[in-house]
C-alpha cells in the first residue's frame, strides 16, 4: 500500500467527480433535494381533511355535532350542501375526503332517546386516509354521544359522574406526531444509498467502458490502493452530506435531535463502508455504467425506500417481506438514525443494530476487495 | 552491479485462448536490449494478446514470457515495474487536463516532483506538446493523444516499452515525432516492442516478427524480409478487380494476387518489365483498368505470398 498512489487515485476520482456536471448535481444538490421532498412532499398527518355536511335536521343539536368536527384539528368542514346530489358529487370530484349526513329526525331521536345513526362517505381510494377518518369520526361522535349521556343525566339530577374508565395517551419521541419527525431522518440514508452505491458502481465501470483500465492496471498500482483511492472521495461526500442533511432537519424541519451527534457521525460512516463497497462490488462486476448503476439502484435504493422501515414500519409489512428485511443494510440504520434523532437512545443501547451493521460493513468491504483483479478478460 | 541481460524479452510457448480460438499459439520470439522490435500482421494475428500478456495484464494459458528478467507469468506485478504498457485504445483520462495525466501516471511510479517536472518538460518539448499542457485530453487531436499516452509511459524511464499499434490514425508530422522519440529512447538503451498494421513502419524497426492466426511467420530485419519476397508488387486500378483477378490467375511468373479497395496488387518478378504485357492482355480481354504501376509492397502483399508459399516457420 503506497500512500502516494492512493492518493493519485483518490486526487483523479475527485477531479472526475468536479468536472462532470451530473457528478457535482448528484453530490450537491440531490441530498437537498430528497430531503426537502420529504419533508415537505410526504405528509401522513391527517390534518384539515375537507369535510362536506348534508345537514337534514338543521337543529341546535346537529349544529352543535358539526362543530365538533369542526373543533377537530383532522377536520375541516369545507360546505355544507342541501341535498344527496351535491354531496355525492364532492366526493366524485375530489373536493370532499368525506361526507356526513345528518338524518332529519336527529335532534327527535336524540329528545326521544332513541338510538340515531349519522352517515358518513369515506372516500376509499386511498384505505388508509380512509381508516384513519372513519376512526376520527368515530371518536368524534361517541364523544358527543356521551355527553349527550351525561347531560340527560344531570338534568335528571343525577350525581355528574364522567365515565369510569377512560385513555389518557402521552405521545413518546414524536410528541406532535410530526411525520416529518418520522420520515426525515430517515432520507439520510436514502442519500447515502445513492452517493455510496449509485455513484461509485459508476467508478470501475467507466475506467472500462472507456479503455482507461488496461492502462492503470498495467502499473504497479495494487487493487487496494484504486479501490480505496476511488472510494475515498465519495466516503468525504458522503459524510458531507450527511451533515448537510441532519442540519437541515434539526433547523429547517425542527426534527428534534436528542442523540449525540459523534454517534450520528459513526454510525453513518459506518452505513456509506457498506453503500460504497457495494457499489464497487456491483461496478467490478457489472463493468458497464448503465448495467452497474441499475444493479446498484436495485440493491441499495430500493430497499432502502421500501425495506427499511423509512416509510413503512417494518411490523406491518408482509410477513414474507419482514423476513427479508434483515438483509436490508438501510434496515440498522434507518433505525438507528430513528433512535438517535427522537428517542436520543444512548450509544451503547444501539447495539441490536449496531452490531449487524457493522458485521455487513465488514463483509461487503471484504467482498469489494477480493472481487477486483487487475487482469483482463 | 547485475550485468544486464542480454534479450529484454525472451517469449517461449506463449499460447493463449478465446472459446476455442487460439489467439496466440505456441509463440517464441526474443527481442535484444536496446531494439525496436515490430510485431505484425493483420487484424486478429494476434498482436494485442501477446502484448496484454508480456504487459502482465493477460494471464497466458502456456508457455513462459521472461521481461526484463522477470517472469511476466508469474510475476506479473514485479514485471510492471520496469515496463510500460501502451494500450491501442486510448488510455488516458479524457476530462483531465494533459499535465494532470502525467502526474497520474508519475504518482503511480512512484517518481518524484522534481523528477517528474524536468522529464515531463523534456519529453512534452520531444512531442512538440509544450503549449497544451494545460489543455484536457480529450481536446487533443489523435495525434496529440497519442503522444500523450508515450510521455505517460516515458514519465518512469521505463527499461522497456510495449506499444499496441502506437501510430494507427495519427497524423504525419506526429507520427514522424513519435518516431524520433522512439529512436532517441533506443540510444539510451530502452527496449521497444511495437505492433503495427503498416509496412512501411514495420520497416522503421530493427527486426520484425510477421503474426498470422496467433503463429509466427517470419522474424528478421525489414529487409531480409524483403528479400524473402524477392518479387515486386504491381497495382493495378480497375473497377472490375474480379475480373482482372480471374484473367491473372494463371499467368506464368505471379505468384499472389491480392484484391485491394480499388483494383489488384499482383506480386511477380521483374514487375516494371511485364507491365506491357499485361496491358496487352487485359485490353485483350476487355477488362477497365485505368493505371497499373509498381509499388511498394504492403503486408498483406508480403502475407498472402507468404501464407500461399510456405509453411510458418519456428525460426
Amino acid at each position: 500500500m503506497s500512500f502516494t498512489r492512493f492518493l493519485a487515485v483518490a486526487r483523479k476520482e475527485v477531479v472526475h467527480i468536479f468536472r462532470d456536471s451530473r457528478g457535482l448535481i448528484i453530490v450537491l444538490i440531490m441530498p437537498v433535494v430528497l430531503v426537502l421532498l420529504f419533508g415537505y412532499g410526504v405528509n401522513l398527518d391527517f390534518k384539515g381533511l375537507p369535510v362536506y355536511v348534508y345537514d337534514r335536521d338543521g337543529s341546535q343539536q346537529s349544529q352543535d355535532l358539526l362543530k365538533r368536527f369542526q373543533a377537530s384539528e383532522y377536520f375541516d368542514v369545507v360546505r355544507v350542501v342541501n341535498d344527496y346530489p351535491a354531496l355525492t358529487r364532492s366526493l366524485d370530484d375530489g373536493h370532499a375526503k368525506m361526507g356526513i349526513v345528518i338524518p332529519w329526525d336527529f335532534s327527535q331521536r336524540l329528545g326521544d332517546r332513541r338510538p340515531v345513526q349519522i352517515q358518513a362517505l369515506v372516500d376509499g381510494t386511498d384505505d388508509n386516509t380512509a381508516n384513519v377518518l372513519i376512526g376520527y369520526a368515530q371518536a368524534v361522535v361517541q364523544g358527543y354521544s356521551s355527553d349527550v349521556q351525561l347531560e340527560w343525566l344531570r338534568n335528571r339530577g343525577q350525581l355528574l359522574r364522567p365515565a369510569l374508565l377512560s385513555v389518557e395517551t402521552r405521545t413518546w419521541y414524536n410528541e406532535d406526531l410530526e411525520s416529518s419527525a418520522f420520515i426525515v431522518p430517515g432520507v439520510l440514508a436514502l442519500v447515502m444509498s445513492v452517493i455510496g452505491a449509485f455513484l461509485t458502481s459508476l467508478t470501475i465501470a467507466r475506467e472500462w467502458e472507456r479503455g482507461t483500465m488496461e492502462q492503470l492496471i498495467s502499473t504497479p498500482v495494487t487493487p487496494l490502493e484504486i479501490m480505496l483511492g476511488k472510494l475515498a472521495p465519495y466516503f468525504a461526500i458522503g459524510m458531507f452530506d450527511v451533515i448537510v442533511c441532519a442540519l437541515i432537519a434539526i433547523y429547517w424541519f425542527q426534527v428534534p435531535f436528542r442523540g449525540s451527534f459523534p454517534t450520528l457521525l459513526f454510525t453513518s460512516a459506518m452505513f456509506l463502508v457498506v453503500v460504497l463497497s457495494l457499489g464497487f462490488y456491483v461496478s467490478v462486476i457489472a463493468k458497464s455504467q448503465l448495467t452497474a448503476s441499475q444493479i446498484s439502484l436495485i440493491i441499495t435504493f430500493l430497499p432502502a425506500f421500501l425495506l427499511s422501515g423509512f416509510l413503512f414500519p417494518i411490523e406491518q409489512m408482509p410477513v414474507v417481506l419482514q423476513w427479508i428485511t434483515p438483509l436490508v443494510p438501510a434496515r440498522y440504520y434507518v433505525s438507528i438514525l430513528k433512535k438517535i434523532f427522537l428517542k436520543g437512545t444512548p450509544t451503547a443501547l444501539l447495539y441490536p443494530d449496531l452490531v449487524p451493521l457493522a458485521l455487513f460493513a465488514l463483509v461487503v468491504a471484504l467482498l469489494a476487495t477480493a472481487s477486483f483483479h487487475k487482469r483482463l478478460g | 552491479m547485475q550485468e544486464k541481460p542480454q534479450s529484454a524479452i525472451i517469449v517461449e510457448g506463449l499460447t493463449k485462448s478465446f472459446a476455442n480460438v487460439r489467439a496466440v499459439d505456441r509463440l517464441s520470439f526474443e527481442v535484444h536490449t536496446g531494439e525496436i522490435f515490430g510485431l505484425v500482421g493483420p487484424d486478429g494475428a494476434g498482436k494485442t494478446t501477446t502484448l496484454r500478456m508480456l504487459a502482465g495484464i493477460m494471464p497466458a494459458d502456456e508457455g513462459t514470457a521472461r521481461v526484463a528478467d522477470v517472469d511476466v507469468v508469474h510475476d506479473p506485478e514485479n514485471a510492471k515495474r520496469q515496463l510500460s504498457y501502451m494500450p491501442q485504445r486510448f488510455g488516458l483520462y479524457e476530462d483531465l487536463t494533459v499535465n494532470e495525466n502525467i502526474r497520474f501516471y508519475a504518482d503511480l511510479f512512484g517518481v518524484s516532483r522534481t523528477e517528474r517536472e524536468d522529464r515531463s518538460a523534456l519529453l512534452l518539448q520531444a512531442a512538440g506538446m509544450r503549449e497544451f499542457r494545460l489543455r484536457l485530453a480529450g481536446k487533443l487531436s489523435g495525434g496529440m493523444k497519442q503522444k500523450l499516452s508515450l510521455v505517460c509511459a516515458l514519465i518512469h524511464r521505463p527499461k522497456i516499452i510495449l506499444l499496441d499499434e502506437p501510430t494507427t490514425g495519427v497524423d504525419p508530422i506526429s507520427r514522424r515525432d513519435f518516431w524520433r522519440i522512439l529512436y532517441e529512447l533506443v540510444s539510451q538503451g530502452v527496449t521497444i516492442l511495437a505492433s503495427t498494421a503498416y509496412l512501411d513502419e514495420a520497416e522503421r524497426c530493427h527486426r520484425v516478427a510477421l503474426l498470422h492466426q496467433g503463429r509466427l511467420f517470419f522474424c528478421d530485419t525489414p529487409k531480409n524480409l524483403k528479400a524473402r519476397l524477392g518479387k515486386s508488387v504491381l497495382s493495378i486500378t480497375s473497377s472490375e478487380p474480379r475480373r482482372l483477378r480471374a484473367e491473372l490467375e494463371n499467368v506464368v511468373g505471379i505468384s499472389s494476387l491480392v484484391l485491394t479497395g480499388d483494383g489488384l496488387h499482383v506480386v511477380v518478378e521483374n514487375g516494371v518489365s511485364r507491365i506491357p504485357e499485361f496491358e496487352a492482355r487485359l485490353k485483350g480481354a476487355s477488362i477497365p483498368f485505368d493505371t497499373i504501376q509498381q509499388v511498394t509492397p504492403t503486408i498483406e502483399d508480403l502475407f498472402v505470398h507468404a501464407v500461399g508459399s510456405g509453411a510458418p516457420s519456428h525460426a
